[in-house]
């Protein structure tokens, strides 16, 4: 077979890439209290994606995560972000005032806890599909050079 | 009529207009990219966020204007009180851009769908309304934030979707993709040695916010790091507003970018460059600087000089209309820079009246080029021989547009050019006030050559017949026209909103 | 002498990347390698500003031990509270730190912590012109990409010939009759 050579980058990679998903999760939540948070776990999620493709061929990348599934993840990422903003608006609080979200005691942490936890959630999303659109658009197009030619 | 306004608008729209200003069309714009169709409905959204965005400037311009010599709004955003956080500051300078900025994208997304559909393909129309909603949120970001750092990503934001948008030209001429990358690499350059210098003002003073910085700055003249990081913001912001020797990338990116584009970016992205570099001129460094008023003298005059006398040359020898006209911005760059150099209320004035005025006859100028470029497929001098008879209402407005940029009277070149040799005068220099109306006989030979062939010359294609641009076209073309006449007889108001902006900028306002 | 210059060492690093970046930029042709030159001098930026932010002594700006606890209480029972109060902190010692890069231990003296954070404004603002410059090289490798499809070449010299040329046949066909320019 041709692509013997990559056996063990392939069994390398099979259960490194749930892992690394997993790790951009972490990465997300955690993001509150040490470093990390939505723009690090989304590439990292990305990243998983882009290694999947670079092993397994970008025909059943594109078939796992669709390039139109990639560009609307972005577009919802920037809308979540957006959303919270308006709902800290509707609170009564400035834009993105997170302290309005949930219209507590002075004091109280649930809305900066939460509030940053959205939308760095936004950011995940926004970073991630962002991130596979590049990467597809340049992997996506046919090649002038052959692989035998290399 | 600014208190009907104020009664007439929703409290949460008065309260929060500085932030919804800018989310509008950041929310629309994503979705509007992703909404399916021939782009119809994307182009439909971004009429309605324009034109919300323009009923926001508006309750701002009321809110700024109901307090005698104008008042500043200030709007923190996510709550976190300034100098520490993101603080949006309006005060009569930037409310008169941002009402710029949202009126002419406005116009032009009205006028754009024709032109649209005939110069995108049908797949990446959704996509590029989605970009131009980003540039023009970038635009109005830039002018509503008064954050120096915010400033750059505003800057950027709005730089990368021109980049795009510019590229998309290549479905007519290939050669906007060379146009574009050149555009890309000197406007990164460009935004880059503006982060840097605002990186040496943060290093001496410790804080972004520009109000925050105007005070700290006080007490740190003659210390090298502040003096540094002045070059760098002047090169840096020069580079975008296309000051003259760094204008290199602006006449092939308005050549070959698709008509609509073009004359939303020649009525606006360079107009918002020069706000920010009058922001920092003004505001934010003080004219009791020393080195900032030998800047002043030393580079923005001579500069400024440099563009009206040989960018107005070299606009005598295109051959392309779009050409010509992408030359006479940066000489009339060169006009607002003079004003601006002259560090007095009335020259910054005439800048900021010469600023609004040029954004509506080079907005009305390339809306007309946009209609021929539609009917008759050419932009060179030689397809327009003619076009009079066949175009009659196309052409009278890119005549009426043409002569206010020539500085005819009754027209709103006539009037900014009359206040900025006034204000030149009144400073004693008489020298440059001749160069001014050199430069304006420059004007009258190449819009002239235009004008002639237009209106002078026969057809090049017998064959042609009468084809005007359509009403969605003619319509915002002859909203801008009618608006250089009426600036042109009665300017008051626009000269008031000047003014007033230039006593912010000198009185109250930012410090 | 040899210690002004070893005191500036990130300073001489920054400004040679930044000449090196600006150096591939202006004398290369070939347009990757313009964009390359672009990416290495927006790197220079970034060091400038992350060199701003080091505080001698200075560990990174979470708050920790003692500092952690006067301020959120027992971490482990409200995680949210000490976060939040760590942001606000946060704010402070920036604030202070910026104030007086010189004056290194005053931020965290002044407001009673134990340790001496860095600056994390400097860093934030990084990250925020690492994604823009990522968007931006993005859309120019974009932009490269379409031109080596619609030109054949990336050499901007080469390019400019083919345009050159271009224009020549356009001015030839509206002036028939004249002769050529050049």
């Amino acid at each position: 077979m041709k692509t013997d050579h990559h056996v063990i980058l392939r069994v390398v990679a099979k259960p490194l890439i749930p892992i690394i998903s997993l790790f951009a999760l972490y990465v997300h939540f955690h993001g509150d209290y040490s470093p990390g948070g939505g723009f690090q776990a989304g590439v990292i999620i990305a990243v998983a994606v882009i290694l999947y493709s670079l092993i397994f061929g970008i025909t059943p990348a594109m078939k796992a995560v669709p390039p139109w599934f990639a560009r609307s993840l972005s577009a919802l990422g920037f809308i979540i972000f957006g959303a919270v903003g308006v709902w800290a608006l509707m609170m009564g609080g400035n834009y993105l005032d997170y302290d309005a979200l949930f219209n507590e005691e002075p004091g109280g942490h649930y809305g900066q806890h939460y509030g940053i936890l959205f939308v760095e959630l936004g950011v995940l999303f926004a970073v991630a599909g962002s991130m596979l659109s590049i990467f597809y658009a340049f992997a996506g197009r046919v090649t002038e050079i052959k692989d035998e030619d290399w | 009529m600014i208190d009907l306004i104020l009664q007439l608008a929703p409290a949460w729209a008065e309260a929060h207009a500085p932030a919804l200003i800018i989310v509008l069309p950041l929310l629309a714009g994503p979705i509007s990219a992703f909404l399916p169709g021939s782009g119809r409905i994307a182009w439909i959204m971004t009429m309605v966020v324009t034109a919300l965005c323009t009923l926001l400037s508006i309750i701002l311009l009321a809110q700024v204007r109901s307090v005698e010599g104008g008042a500043v709004i200030s709007y923190a955003m996510g709550g976190w009180a300034p100098p520490y956080g993101i603080e949006f500051r309006i005060d009569a300078l930037n409310v008169l851009v941002l009402m710029l900025v949202s009126f002419i994208a406005f116009l032009t997304s009205i006028f754009g769908w024709p032109t649209i559909r005939a110069e995108i393909n049908e797949e990446k129309r959704a996509m590029f309304f989605g970009a131009f909603q980003v540039c023009f949120m970038g635009l109005l970001g830039v002018a509503a934030t008064g954050d120096a750092f915010n400033l750059f990503v505003f800057l950027e934001l709005s730089s990368i979707a021109t980049y795009v948008l510019v590229a998309l030209g290549s479905g007519r001429d290939r050669r906007a993709l060379p146009a574009a990358i050149n555009y890309l690499l000197m406007g990164t350059i460009g935004a880059s040695f503006y982060v840097v210098g605002v990186g040496f003002l943060y290093a001496a003073t410790g804080t972004l916010n520009m109000a925050d910085l105007a005070i700290q700055l006080q007490d740190t003249s003659g210390n090298r790091a502040v003096q540094v990081g002045f070059a760098f913001i002047l090169v840096g912001l020069g580079l975008k507003a296309a000051m003259f020797p760094l204008h290199q990338w602006l006449p092939n990116a308005y050549t070959y970018s698709p008509s609509f584009v073009t004359a939303f970016l020649a009525a606006t992205a360079t107009k918002v460059a020069i706000y920010a570099l009058v922001r920092f001129l003004f505001s934010v460094f003080s004219l009791e600087f020393i080195f900032e008023g030998a800047s002043l003298a030393l580079i923005l005059t001579p500069m400024g000089i440099a563009a009206m006398l040989a960018c107005s040359f070299q606009a005598i020898f295109q051959t392309d209309v779009r050409r010509t006209l992408a030359y006479s911005s940066v000489a009339q760059v060169g006009y607002m820079l003079l004003g601006i150099s002259l560090g007095t209320a009335a020259g910054v004035s005439a800048g900021m009246f010469h600023l609004v005025n040029h954004a509506l006859m080079k907005g009305a100028l390339f809306m007309a080029v946009a209609g021929v470029v539609l009917t008759y497929q050419g932009t060179r001098i030689h397809d327009f021989a003619g076009l009079g008879r066949s175009a009659p209402w196309t052409m009278t407005a890119f005549a009426i547009a043409a002569l206010s940029l020539i500085g005819v009277p009754l027209t709103a070149g006539f009037q900014s050019k009359f206040a900025l040799v006034s204000a030149l005068l009144a400073s004693g220099w008489w020298w440059a006030a001749l160069i001014v109306v050199f430069s304006s006989v420059l004007a009258v030979v190449y819009m002239g050559r235009i004008l002639q062939a237009v209106f002078f010359k026969p057809p090049n294609n017998p064959q042609k017949r009468q084809k005007e641009a359509p009403m969605l076209l003619l319509g915002p073309l002859w909203v801008l026209a009618l608006a250089n006449l009426w600036i042109g007889i009665n300017g008051n108001f626009v000269v008031g909103l000047a003014n007033d902006a230039a006593q912010a900028l000198f009185i109250g306002g930012v410090r | 002498m040899v210690e002004f210059i070893l005191e500036r060492g990130n300073y001489w690093a920054i400004i040679g990347l930044m000449m090196i970046g600006l150096y591939t930029l202006f004398s290369s042709t070939n347009l990757i390698k313009r964009l390359v030159g672009l990416s290495v001098f927006q790197t220079s930026i970034i060091l400038f500003y992350i060199s701003l932010s080091r505080i001698d002594g200075g560990t990174a700006p979470i708050l920790f031990g003692a500092d952690a606890k006067g301020h959120g209480g027992d971490h482990a029972e409200d995680v949210a509270a000490a976060a939040a109060h760590g942001a606000d902190a946060a704010h402070g010692v920036a604030a202070d730190a910026g104030h007086g890069v010189a004056d290194t231990a005053h931020g965290a003296a002044s407001h009673g912590l134990e340790h001496i954070y860095s600056n994390p404004l400097p860093h934030v603002l990084m990250l925020t012109a690492i994604v823009v410059g990522v968007a931006t090289l993005a859309v120019g490798l974009a932009i490269v990409v379409r031109i080596r499809e619609a030109y054949g070449t990336i050499e901007s010299d080469e390019i400019r010939e083919m345009d050159l040329e271009v224009a020549l046949a356009e001015y030839a066909h509206d002036h028939p009759g004249e002769a050529d320019p050049a």
